[in-house]
């Protein structure tokens, strides 16, 4: 039987505010253990908690940007379970009035877009972390990730492979960045995906029994885990079983995925609003002053690159698919106006490819676009040809300078002196005599030789324009 | 006239004057709570206590400070106060020592008052006769063999019993008025959102409210200055402006009408109890008030109501007493779950258990609707039926509690005892501002007159209830001692 794969994500997108989304206390990371949670966070008796307003608002930068519904008036509740990582015995969450309602995304995976439905989006707060191997039969707990405030974004099962998954996964993690909500670290957490995955009969309307994956924190770990969860469920269809409704954990070391509670086991997490805390009003007025102060988002970003600055479709989605990559792009652009196309191709090749083959970011770039884009100004200016230009970036990477520091002390600077040319190319002429007579015969290809000498001469410094203008004349 | 027998207003006089100081009356109060067997007291915090006093008297002497510097009071263990234990009448909370101090403590102490201990209370202000403390019972100074109220037992036992010349109670279904009706005291539960319930062990927070219990309601209005107010910390207290309480004590309460709730005055309401009532009406319309029988027809229902909306609130705020940061924690846990457990079995008393699991079915999934929701409803109704009435009248009166106080052990049944809040519950589900003063005796016990005022409407109630206080002396009524 032919099966169609159903996959919906839930992702915790953690928001970049400086305090807590209930208390006062910091948000950083990687601090002492327990040094960032206050009275509040550890729930003391007594204590309340008070809302970040900040949290608010960038959950509604975030609907806007996916043209969403906005609840103007939303509800925290209580999701009641026991652990001793979340120290009221309650997460606050929002359950029947979430801040964001309906919105939608467009992914592209090879030549197809399609729209992918946001359900809903909701705030709330982070449990603290349980440390099990720290302390021999002991587990030990760690508050200081306790209130810090996550956009929960749950999709609409609209995806059906796991490419699409991930494509959509990639695009709300641009936009999270983009819109400046969330810092969109996976490696710390603060960007994590939970992928619900279901298989059904092809052309079969009702949706199968879906599994839960979570604990993924790359999206290469994404792709792999729904594969693999596609596959240990086609098996178990395919001999006539049926898929048991539980949440599994995958394990990126083994590459298997493991139940960790199946739905029986589920809690019943009791939600009702949470009494210390009023209803979320908000006015029109902040909404508008939300809207003015939206960036511009990737989809017009990547429309302007089109119009303004001649891009093709795949280039300009490339360059906007990721926020740091977008910026780098426009660094170059700001000295290299007219040379939009040449900053494109340089970020997408040489740049692209020396960073993954050193597997870094493009944020920990050894050239920065600052420095890149003089490189071009001099692509562009013809002080050097593009073939001298990836000799002086590969010394730019290993720090030797600038481009300008590198083609002066390499002595790169392109020949433009047409009468020094002039004088290479007659003693080449001079000096191969049948080739001459090969090219007067009509052997085109040939000047591809001549112009092999005078780069071998010039030790490629040449001007190629004027060196192809000059052989050709003299030529003839 | 002894010291412990008067007011806020007489001991800030004599403070004043220098007839004694701070210390001299904070010794007195330490003396007769030392020698009291009503078990009023939690923890006795009488080093602290002489600390502040010897501080409010050196204030007083370069004639700084304020009505209520150098005033002992006792405060209900239900506040956080920092470094003093902070109990909740629990065994849950006995290792407790509050690393923070509750907004409310921290306005008593900015106004200089002296702690004079930690009341004793039900266990997380959950009972009305103060017996389900882990500490034991709390005597009625009026007869030691009778309950004092609850859950806010201790307060009023310290206030009638000459213990301290304040006391901070907290209100949930009548916590606050039932005890002060029963100790013949004063005690006001503000409008929901007045004072902070920051620090404030939460029991059901949306019904929650903390107030004054004193010997009068000028003494009433004076602690309210101090504990009213918009608290940042609190999203649910009120950016309301807080007018001075004693400013309009003296206006005439001539022309008022003061609406009686037929459903006040129907089955179950003690005969002695209902005369008293009705003469203190009199009294109102000796002094120029007119009476207007209203209804409240959804006040039968204020007792289901109440008893789904706050075992559900705790049964949510409870569930950070785990065993797992602080508070009691099981011996030997031999996994997760049997900590958790035995920790909350252990911990917890009957009575408290029994609201957690009511709260716990009401919320679970299937039942949410049927129960938390219908609550949340006639709760709406509750509101609705009082909005009504203020329409028509400025005040509304009756009862406090069915009873006058009763035989300490007599009540085993709980759904018995959640009868006792019958007239008291309606003004948290609908968050007005309610207060007991003392009307009378019954068997020489003291008999409360409840006021349920409008939203916001503090100065009006103190104002109504402190004229009444010129016209009579119940409240100036003190138990005998041996």
């Amino acid at each position: 039987m032919e099966w169609e794969t159903v996959i919906g994500l839930e992702i915790h997108a953690q928001l970049s505010t400086k305090s807590k989304i209930f208390s006062s206390a910091s948000t950083e990371f990687g601090q002492a253990p327990n040094s960032q949670a206050c009275a509040v966070d550890l729930g003391l008796p007594g204590v309340l908690p008070v809302l970040n307003v900040e949290a608010v608002n960038k959950a509604i930068k975030f609907g806007l940007a996916v043209n969403a519904h906005i609840n103007q008036r939303n509800i925290f509740d209580r999701k009641n379970y026991f652990y001793p990582d979340l120290p009221k015995g309650y997460q606050i969450s929002q359950m029947d009035l979430p801040i964001v309602g309906e919105g939608e995304i467009e992914i592209t995976v090879g030549d197809n877009t399609k729209v992918v439905g946001v359900t809903r989006a909701h705030l709330e707060e982070d449990a603290g972390k349980s440390v099990h191997d720290m302390f021999n039969e002991y587990t030990a707990v760690d508050l200081n990730r306790a209130g810090t405030p996550l956009l929960e974004i749950v999709s609409e099962p609209d995806m059906r492979s796991a490419k699409e998954a991930v494509a959509y996964a990639k695009k709300i993690h641009a936009l999270v960045q983009y819109i400046g909500i969330c810092d969109g670290n996976m490696q710390e957490g603060s960007f994590r995906c939970d992928a619900n995955v279901s298989l059904r009969p092809m052309g079969q309307e009702k949706l199968g029994t879906r599994a839960e994956l979570k604990n993924i924190n790359s999206f290469k770990f994404l792709e792999r885990a729904i594969n693999l969860e596609v596959e240990r469920q086609q098996d178990i269809l395919e001999e006539g079983g049926q898929v048991v409704q539980e949440t599994r954990l995958y394990d990126a070391v083994k590459h298997e995925t493991r139940s960790m509670r199946s739905k029986e086991e589920a809690n019943d997490y009791r939600y009702f609003p949470d009494p210390d805390l009023l209803p979320v009003e908000i006015t029109d007025e902040l909404m508008a002053l939300i809207k003015s102060s939206l960036p511009e988002l990737p989809v017009e970003k990547k429309a302007r690159f089109i119009a303004e600055l001649g891009l093709n479709e795949y280039d300009a989605d490339v360059l906007t698919s990721q926020k740091s990559l977008a910026d780098y792009f426009e660094i170059m652009l700001k000295n290299n106006q007219d040379n939009a196309k040449l900053c494109a191709n340089w970020v997408m090749g040489e740049l692209s490819a020396m960073l993954n083959k050193n597997q870094l970011e493009i944020e920990q770039s050894l050239v920065s676009a600052q420095d890149l884009s003089q490189l071009i100004v001099r692509i562009g200016d013809d002080t050097i040809s593009g073939k001298i230009a990836k000799d002086v970036f590969k010394a730019m990477w290993e720090g030797e300078g600038s481009a300008d520091q590198i083609i002066e002390s390499k002595g790169l600077k392109q020949m433009t002196d047409t009468g020094a040319i002039e004088a290479i190319v007659d003693e080449i002429i001079a000096n191969n005599s049948p080739q001459v007579e090969q090219f007067k015969s009509g052997n085109e290809k040939i000047l591809g030789f001549f112009v092999g000498q005078a780069m071998k001469v010039t030790q490629g410094k040449a001007n190629p324009k004027l060196l192809n203008q000059l052989l050709r004349d003299k030529l003839s | 006239m002894s010291i412990h027998t008067q007011t806020i207003a007489q001991l800030a006089q004599g403070l004043k004057d220098k007839e004694f100081s701070s210390v001299e009356l904070t010794q007195h109060y330490l003396k007769r709570i030392q020698q009291s067997d009503l078990n009023a007291f939690i923890t006795v915090t009488d080093e602290l206590a002489m600390a502040q006093a010897q501080a409010a008297d050196e204030k007083i002497a370069k004639g700084a400070g304020s009505i209520l510097t150098g005033i002992p009071y006792a405060h209900k263990d239900i506040f956080c106060t920092q470094g003093v234990k902070t109990s909740a009448g629990s065994k849950m909370l006995d290792n407790f020592i509050a690393p923070y101090d509750a907004t409310v403590s921290h306005q008593l102490n900015q106004a200089d008052t002296v702690m004079l201990g930690k009341v004793n209370m039900d266990e997380f202000a959950m009972g009305s006769s103060n017996e389900n403390s882990f500490y034991g019972a709390v005597k009625n100074p009026w007869n030691t063999d009778k309950i004092p109220g609850g859950s806010s037992g201790g307060s009023a036992a310290a206030v009638a019993g000459g213990l301290s010349c304040f006391a901070t109670g907290t209100d949930t279904g009548g916590s606050i008025r039932q005890p002060a009706s029963l100790c013949g005291i004063t005690g006001l539960k503000p409008t929901y959102g007045r004072v902070s319930r920051y620090g404030m062990i939460a029991y059901a927070s949306s019904l929650d409210q903390a107030g004054p219990m004193t010997k009068t309601a000028e003494d009433a209005a004076i602690v309210l200055n101090a504990m009213a107010g918009f608290d940042e910390k609190d999203s649910t207290s009120a950016e309301q402006a807080v007018p001075d309480y004693t400013a309009n004590l003296n206006d005439s309460v001539k022309g008022l009408t003061i609406g009686l709730p037929k459903e006040f005055f129907s089955e179950g309401l003690d005969d002695e109890v209902a005369t008293q009532v009705m003469n203190a009406v009199k009294e109102f319309e000796a002094m120029g008030a007119t009476v207007k029988e209203i209804s409240l027809p959804n006040s039968a229902y204020a007792i289901p109501t109440y008893y789904i909306v706050a075992p559900c609130e705790c049964s949510s705020n409870l569930s950070r007493l785990d065993g797992v940061r602080y508070g009691y924690r099981c011996d030997n846990p031999k996994d997760l779950e049997d900590l958790y457990l035995r920790s909350r079995s252990e911990g917890f008393g009957a009575e408290v258990k029994r609201r957690i699991m009511i709260g716990a079915y009401a919320l679970s999934a299937g039942y949410y609707d049927a129960y938390y929701l219908k609550a949340q409803k006639t709760r709406h109704l509750i509101s609705e039926d009082f909005k009504k009435a203020f329409n028509e009248v400025d005040v509304i009166m009756g009862p406090v509690s069915p009873t006058t106080a009763f035989d300490l052990g007599s009540v085993k049944d709980p759904v018995s005892m959640y009868l006792a809040d019958i007239y008291t519950l309606s003004a948290n589900l609908a968050g007005l501002p309610g207060m007991s003063i003392p009307a009378g005796f019954s068997n020489k016990l003291p008999v409360g007159l409840q006021l349920i005022g409008n939203y916001w409407s503090e100065s009006k109630l103190l104002n109504i209830a402190h004229q009444f206080q010129l016209q009579t002396n119940w409240h100036q009524q003190m138990p005998q001692e041996n």
